[in-house]
């Protein structure tokens, strides 16, 4: 099974909540799973470290997370942070 | 693990992977923030540093055994007060500065996080100075305190991060290496995520920060010599002097070492110190001192003296001084390992030395310098100026503090302008990047925006332009007390002088030079020089073609400026409003000089070229200049109507040659198209019937005013790679400069119109327009065409009936020159083609081959299709035959 996915994430600690309810959805997705991160205008240490720890618990599930429609800025942040590599990303 | 030679535990080694994580994240997330969100912690910050201020002062003397508790509280609000002073109005997020002028704009990119090592003698002044910083600048720090001073530093950074924090600065900004060893130091400044070292401190650890492979801002010790000059206001040179060497005990490594005293202020000098608490030692108290402060193994002074009271450090060694000491004054005769207290002491240690001169004075200072001091600090006292700015000149130290106190004037901010600091950059003679007091703006990457702009472009004709029929008359407008008539015995011969003279008011004196029909020679330039003196001329008339205008321009120069160099001014230039040479605008004379054409091609009448050449010395000098320009041109057509029918081909399709490249100039410009348009219309409609029926008077009129109008164009815009290739040609096998440029003229066009190998950088061209320039030209001419390169076409086709017409050789073969002669010859001729500076104006930038290809193509003719051409000529590479054509967009 495939499960496709969009999510609707907020900033601050709503990003760190959802990502972390993500992350149980991991533990019984497959394929590929699509963020939406076009309400993420800002991160914060917590928020980059959900961010990473999904890209962590994604690997060892072999889930492959799309993010989708992430603002510059934060996608500069995601680079500086070394995730980029981790994720996909698409417009 | 970043680097194999560090052995450190897999415990270790994690605490410091997290550290760098959490640094790199705050980092990271730290990027985001604005430049209010940024200065609005840093005020709370600076605030909570004052504080402090005296409590960290009081951890840091208690821990390091160094120094004195209020001079570091002192330190510790400078490095807060006076650098939050300096940084709060400056921009550090986003657009830092703006220069509207030059189009450029500058914005800031933080550096990520840093790794920073912090001295034993200033530790939490570093600490709050460094914190400052990077929050001003967004990024996140790791520090590595001296291992005796971590206890006070972590508390400084403590006190730093929580404020960060506590007003919005990302998590993990601020962190200090506990328990740490020089193994922890060499795994973090290997560490992929750390980009920038930042070393205060030793020398083991600037060089340690400079070895590690990464950006590094290292600032290590110093070794200040003195100026104490006889002019200097002692009283006060001597109070700063002992301010600064007893702050905080002489730790801050800007503080004065050696003083160098005139012999005639010498004694009073120590007379004076001694009156305010300093003892003079005997010479057997400076032995004592030098054999013991100093380590006699390395030179270097020895760390249980630094930051010790001179009462103290007095005791140690066994030396009477009394109670309220402050400072131990050793008189010394040299610099170097002999003279030990001639090194770095920081501590209230001082060395004097008695100077009989100031060449001396200066040459123990450079001594001093050199000594373990090169681009630190140094310290002149003296009311004369010219002593000062030898001083600056002959010390290399990145401060130079002038009638005011080493340590507390390096620091900046207080004692003069200088920007606060508690890092002083040293150069590269201190081994550092920068000679800079280091502060907000080297803990950022500076970007430059920097948009296209266009140079600024002129249009520079001759003041007054007379055509027409007898326009010579308007001679009688110029005022004149001596006229000297340059020209050449043929036209002198046929009467064109006298129709001048008639011209000329008769009050005014006349006299003529005759000089030869030929390139002007400096000689013939230096006698019509002498006769400009001897007659006091204030007005020359060239009459003549290019040789004898070029000849006139060439006088007028140098009899307006007789120290005129002209080899100097002939130097070569990229671009003429940066050209290395600037021509001379003060004049010893002034004369107006009126050119007055005898020939319809090369326009000097209105340019600003000459060429002359010196035939003892063998050179030739091309001179450019708006300032050669003649004040006064005549193109008066009376004396082109017996130009014989040579001439009037070989001047006429110069003239078209002028036209058509400064039309497809990297420098044209509407102002020159508008001329090089009606020179191109006037030369393909008049230059035939002025051949077919020279006396034909409109016909004459028109090309002569071709000319001049092409020189404007070309004055302005420039030639291009036709007449490099025709100047080559033309010296080597003597053929005249317009035959030469039509043996070129078809086959340029072909090649300017076709897709460029390479472009020639122009930031006034915003597409290559070449193709669309000769299309243009060619609808100017009603030629008829559909596309481009049809039209393109039509333009070679015309100009190849016109030569034809013309009865110009078809071909380099045609002249009788033998292939194998050309053949020779084509290595030299494409090197001086090559050199030849008017190909930079060309709208393609020639490539030696396509020198090469284009003489090749010359040599077989026009009319000859690219594949014949290529069959006949082995060394001509094929796949140069296939010039791709322009097509319009």
């Amino acid at each position: 099974m495939t499960a496709t996915m969009t999510w609707q994430i907020v900033h601050g600690t709503q990003l760190t909540k959802d990502l972390g309810s993500l992350r149980e959805q991991l533990a019984s997705a497959e394929g590929e799973m699509f963020l939406d991160f076009s309400a993420v205008h800002r991160l914060d240490p917590a928020g980059l470290r959900a961010i990473e720890d999904l890209a962590k618990t994604a690997e060892e599930k072999s889930v492959k997370v799309v993010i989708c429609r992430v603002n510059v800025a934060v996608y500069k942040v995601l680079k500086l942070a070394r995730l980029t590599s981790r994720y996909s990303f698409v417009n | 693990m970043s680097d194999s030679s560090v052995t450190l535990s897999e415990e270790r080694i994690a605490y410091l992977e997290d550290l760098v994580e959490k640094a790199r994240t705050a980092a990271a997330v730290f990027s985001q923030f604005t430049q209010e969100e940024v200065d609005a912690i840093v005020k709370p910050m600076v605030l909570a540093g004052l504080e402090q201020a005296q409590c960290l002062a009081r951890l840091a003397v208690e821990e390091t055994k160094i120094g004195v508790m209020e001079d570091k509280a002192i330190k510790n609000m400078v490095a807060t007060e006076f650098v939050y002073n300096y940084v709060r109005d400056k921009r550090t997020v986003g657009i830092i500065r703006e220069d509207p002028e030059h189009q450029l704009v500058e914005v800031a990119e933080p550096i990520g996080v840093i790794f920073s090592l912090l001295p034993i003698t200033n530790p939490t002044s570093t600490v709050l100075f460094k914190c400052i910083m990077a929050i001003k600048t967004r990024n996140a720090v790791i520090f590595s305190p001296h291992p005796s001073a971590a206890k006070c530093c972590f508390e400084a950074v403590r006190i730093m991060n929580e404020t960060a924090v506590k007003y919005g600065a990302p998590e993990g900004v601020f962190t200090c290496l506990q328990g740490h060893t020089l193994e922890d130091n060499k795994y973090l400044m290997r560490n992929k995520d750390i980009r920038l070292v930042d070393a205060t401190g030793g020398p083991g650890a600037v060089k340690a920060a400079y070895s590690s492979g990464k950006p590094a801002l290292g600032v290590g010790p110093g070794n200040t010599p003195v100026y104490l000059e006889k002019s200097a206001d002692i009283d006060m040179a001597v109070v700063d002097i002992i301010t600064s060497k007893t702050f905080d005990n002489g730790t801050i490594c800007a503080s004065e070492q050696t003083v160098v005293i005139d012999d005639e202020i010498y004694q009073k000098t120590l007379d004076k110190f001694a009156a305010l608490g300093a003892h003079i030692c005997n010479e057997q108290e400076t032995d004592i001192l030098a054999r013991t402060v100093i380590d006699p193994t390395t030179g270097y002074m020895q760390p249980m003296a630094v930051g010790q009271k001179a009462t103290n450090i007095a005791k140690f060694v066994g030396i009477h001084v009394k109670p309220k000491t402050k400072l131990l004054i050793t008189p010394i005769t040299g610099v170097g390992r002999d003279h030990p207290l001639s090194a770095e002491k920081l501590f209230p240690v001082l060395s004097v030395y008695r100077a009989k001169s100031v060449d001396e004075a200066l040459k123990v200072c450079i001594d001093v310098n050199h000594n373990g001091g090169l681009g630190h600090t140094a310290v002149v006292f003296s009311n004369n100026e010219s002593v000062i700015q030898k001083f600056a000149d002959v010390i290399n130290a990145g401060r130079i503090i002038v009638n005011s106190p080493g340590s507390i004037g390096a620091l900046g901010g207080v004692y003069n302008d200088m920007v606060p600091t508690f890092s002083f950059g040293c150069g590269t003679g201190g081994g550092n990047s920068t000679t800079d007091n280091v502060n907000v703006f080297h803990y950022l990457n500076i970007k430059r925006v920097a948009r296209r702009t266009q140079a600024h472009m002129w249009f520079r004709v001759p003041n007054q332009i007379y055509f027409n029929m007898n326009a010579t008359e308007n001679l009688r407008n110029f005022p004149s007390r001596s006229t000297l008539i340059i020209t050449n015995a043929p036209l002198e011969a046929i009467g064109h002088v006298d129709i001048v003279k008639r011209c000329i008011p008769p009050e005014t004196p006349v006299r003529v030079t005759i000089i030869p029909d030929a390139e002007p020679d400096i000689k013939i330039i230096r006698q019509g020089v002498e006769a400009l003196n001897f007659y006091r001329a204030d007005q020359i008339i060239a009459l003549g073609g290019g040789s004898v205008i070029d000849a006139a321009k060439i006088m007028k120069l140098m009899y307006e400026f007789p120290e005129a160099n002209l080899e100097e001014l002939a130097a070569p230039f990229l671009d003429i409003r940066k050209r290395v040479v600037q021509y001379p605008t003060e004049k010893t004379n002034h004369a107006r000089l009126v050119a007055i054409s005898t020939t319809s091609g090369t326009g000097s009448e209105v340019t600003p070229f000459a060429v002359m050449t010196d035939k003892e010395r063998g050179f030739k000098v091309t001179l450019a200049d708006h300032s050669l320009a003649p004040d006064v041109a005549i193109v008066d057509p009376q004396f082109v109507m017996s130009m014989p029918r040579g001439l009037t081909v070989d001047t006429g399709v110069d003239c078209l040659t002028h036209a058509l490249e400064a039309g497809v100039s990297i420098f044209a410009s509407p102002y020159t198209d508008s001329n090089a348009m009606m020179a191109i219309l006037l030369a393909l409609k008049y230059l035939p019937i002025a051949y077919e029926n020279p006396r034909d008077e409109e016909a004459r009129s028109m090309m002569h005013n071709a000319a001049c109008i092409a020189a404007i164009a070309f004055s302005n815009a420039s030639v291009g790679v036709n007449h490099a290739l025709a100047h080559a040609f033309g010296a080597r096998f003597n053929v005249p400069h317009g035959r030469a440029n039509a043996l070129m003229l078809p086959h340029v066009i072909a090649y300017n119109a076709s897709v460029p190998t390479k472009f020639m950088p122009s930031p006034n061209q915003r597409a290559y327009t070449a193709h669309k320039k000769y299309a243009m030209m060619a609808d100017l001419l009603g030629l008829g065409g559909h596309t481009v390169e049809e039209k393109v076409q039509n333009l070679i086709t015309a100009i190849e009936r016109l030569l034809d017409h013309l009865q110009v050789p078809k071909s380099i073969a045609e002249l009788g020159v033998s292939k194998e002669d050309f053949e020779k010859a084509l290595p030299d001729l494409a090197k001086i083609a090559f050199d030849d500076p008017s190909w930079r104006s060309n709208p393609r930038m020639p490539l030696l081959s396509e020198i090469v290809e284009l003489f090749w193509a010359a040599y077989y003719g026009r009319g000859v299709k690219p594949a014949e051409a290529a069959t006949s000529n082995s060394e001509t590479k094929p796949e140069a035959k296939k010039e791709k054509k322009m097509v319009a967009v």
